[in-house]
């Protein structure tokens, strides 16, 4: 018996210590540091860390401040659209590529290469064909169509348009990746039956297969979302945030204050919005993908 | 009734049935001219001289054809005050990679043996965590591993960078892994305790070599993701090992008097030439990196 106890014991220890990186990780990297960022975003911290404690004022001066107002309102019509125009556009790849269309690796390569480009190239190609000194408006003027205006980088009202252009392009590749490999999965059963049915085929996938695909619908928008949340790269490298502050983002505004302005305290008080909003959007979805079922299958 | 029955009889295909077959291509053909357009105003640009790029006409395609601009951007293109082209980036962004990658990868390999088939107390409340923390936006961690890394006195330097690669790639690559040794055998495993192994015994000699496959798509997400990062290589890498990608972005912008649009596109299309030739080869491999990433295997 205490044989086979020390055995046990000693067995485990070894998975113990090779999950020490994980927990140090999990620990200090993750938990540690978000701790650290809440604590410092109800202190005065500027330039330097501080340990006092000023209570919500951060967050009644962030909530005043007009640039971060601005942010806020942009991600949501960024994210509004983009999730909308992700999905739906993916939806359709996938569908109509799935009618045994010829050269169907062909369209799903070129469909899908955006997504393995970096966003900031994604950004500065798309800030080149938008220029209205350079790009698209430009040769229809030179064609003789000099009415013609495309400049939404420059123009406030339209700037969020084109980054929503740019990150679409790179995103909906994903979707339709992700909703291909679902419509490969349908039993092809299905189709007999509800063309015996003389059900038409666009009311079939509305009904019964999207319905189908739940995971992968799942799968897909919450790699969109998080995406949009990260937003950082493809707004410096396409506007910085102009003209103006008409496209300044939430994650730009933090890494702005922490770096730039030397405004710890509002940064971390940002930053603390933003994890809140996820963990509330996130935990219910996470729980239900990963969660429910316990890990081994058996 | 002008549906088919089944597709495998032969027969003249119906008005309406041809009309709905040029819609499907008709679609498709035109949305992969939208998704090929940047494309292929970067290439043709980036072999325009400037004079050819000043007339504005950026479909056009290159009257002379010149490499010049390509030659500047990896040796000579401007990255703030320093000259000397997009090279120096490249070499750094390869120093940054195969560092992470590898550490990456045999990390979340070691997790996720150590998840699926050893009874840790308190292991998947860690991993819970992990995951969690995968869906939150990197400027939540930011600044405590800045300050964190500034006391170690590693702040700026390689081992900065790579450390946060592995922090941040650490909650995909323990899922991949741990997903797909929950679908191996428990047989296989039980039997190797009976004879005798121990811990690292079968991770070395059993399960490694059964990861290959998954360690394929983790290699292709994990170059692609650290490759195309910019955030956390501006942040960590510091001055001397800046990667590819915030080069780019100096580069492009950071010109002061008339921008070298010629030059900028073949410096952006160099910069994706690593994740674009990943894709390229790896084909269905990628698509099954996307998905098994974010569902549960």
């Amino acid at each position: 018996m205490g044989a086979d106890l020390t055995r046990h014991v000693k067995r485990n220890i070894v998975a113990y210590i090779a999950l020490l990186p994980m927990a140090a990780v999990v620990i200090f990297a993750y938990l540690g540091t978000m701790a650290w960022s809440v604590r410092l975003s109800f202190s005065s911290s500027k330039l330097l860390p501080r340990n006092d404690f000023v209570g919500f004022a951060q967050y009644v001066t962030l909530f005043d401040t007009s640039r971060w107002q601005t942010s806020l309102g942009n991600l949501a019509i960024i994210a509004f659209f983009f999730l909308l125009i992700c999905f739906v556009l993916g939806c359709l790849l996938a569908i109509f590529i799935d009618q045994n269309v010829r050269a169907e690796s062909l369209f799903r390569t070129v469909f899908l290469y955006p997504y393995a480009m970096s966003f900031v190239v994604a950004g500065l190609i798309w800030q080149w064909i938008l220029n209205p000194d350079l790009g698209i408006q430009h040769t229809m003027h030179g064609l003789g169509f000099s009415g013609f205006v495309l400049d939404w980088v420059v123009n406030p009202q339209m700037v969020l348009y084109a980054i929503i252009l740019a990150t679409v392009w790179h995103g909906s590749g994903l979707v339709m990746a992700l909703i291909l490999a679902g419509l490969r999965g349908v039993d092809t059963e299905i189709w007999k039956a509800t063309r015996i049915d003389g059900i038409p085929a666009w009311r079939v996938y509305v009904s019964i297969v999207l319905p189908m695909l739940r995971p992968m619908i799942i799968t897909s928008l919450v790699l969109l979302s998080i995406s949009i949340v990260k937003m950082y790269d493809v707004v410096v490298a396409m506007t910085n945030g102009g003209p103006g502050t008409a496209s300044e983002v939430p994650a730009k505004f933090i890494m702005d204050n922490l770096f730039e302005r030397a405004n710890i305290g509002l940064a971390t008080a940002a930053s603390t919005v933003m994890l809140v909003t996820v963990l509330l959007v996130m935990a219910p979805v996470i729980y239900s993908q990963y969660f429910r079922k316990s890990g081994r299958a058996s | 009734m002008s549906q088919a029955k089944s597709a495998t009889t032969k027969r003249p295909l119906t008005y309406h049935e041809v009309w709905g077959r040029v819609g499907i291509y008709a679609f498709l053909g035109v949305l992969a001219l939208f998704f090929l357009l940047p494309l292929y105003v970067m290439l043709v640009t980036s072999f325009k001289s400037m004079d050819e790029v000043r007339l504005g006409l950026i479909f056009s395609l290159p009257q002379q054809f010149s490499i010049d601009a390509w030659v500047k951007a990896w040796t000579s293109a401007c990255t703030g005050l320093e000259c000397t082209g997009l090279q120096v980036g490249f070499g750094n962004s390869v120093k940054i990679l195969v560092p992470s990658v590898v550490l990456s990868i045999l990390l979340g390999a070691l997790n996720g043996y150590a998840l699926s088939f050893w009874k840790v107390r308190g292991a998947n409340v860690l991993f819970a965590c992990l995951l969690l923390g995968s869906f939150v936006p990197y400027q939540v961690f930011i600044y405590p591993l800045v300050r964190f890394y500034a006391k170690t006195g590693i702040y700026g330097s390689l081992p900065a960078i790579v450390i946060t690669h592995i922090i941040f790639g650490m909650p995909v690559m323990t899922l991949l892994f741990r997903n797909y040794y929950s679908g191996l055998p428990l047989e296989l495993f039980k039997a190797a305790r009976i004879d005798g192994a121990g811990f690292w015994k079968i991770f070395f000699s059993i399960i490694l070599p059964m990861s290959v496959p998954i360690a394929i798509v983790a290699v292709i997400m994990q170059v692609t993701a650290i490759w195309n990062d910019f955030l956390l290589g501006l942040v960590f890498a510091g001055r001397d090992n800046l990667p590819m990608t915030v080069q780019l972005n100096n580069i492009v912008n950071t010109t002061t008097g008339e921008r070298a649009y010629n030059v900028n596109m073949a410096a952006t299309v160099l910069t994706s030439l690593v994740p674009l030739t990943v894709y390229l080869v790896s084909g269905r491999w990628f698509v099954r990196g996307i998905a098994s990433g974010a569902v549960k295997g």
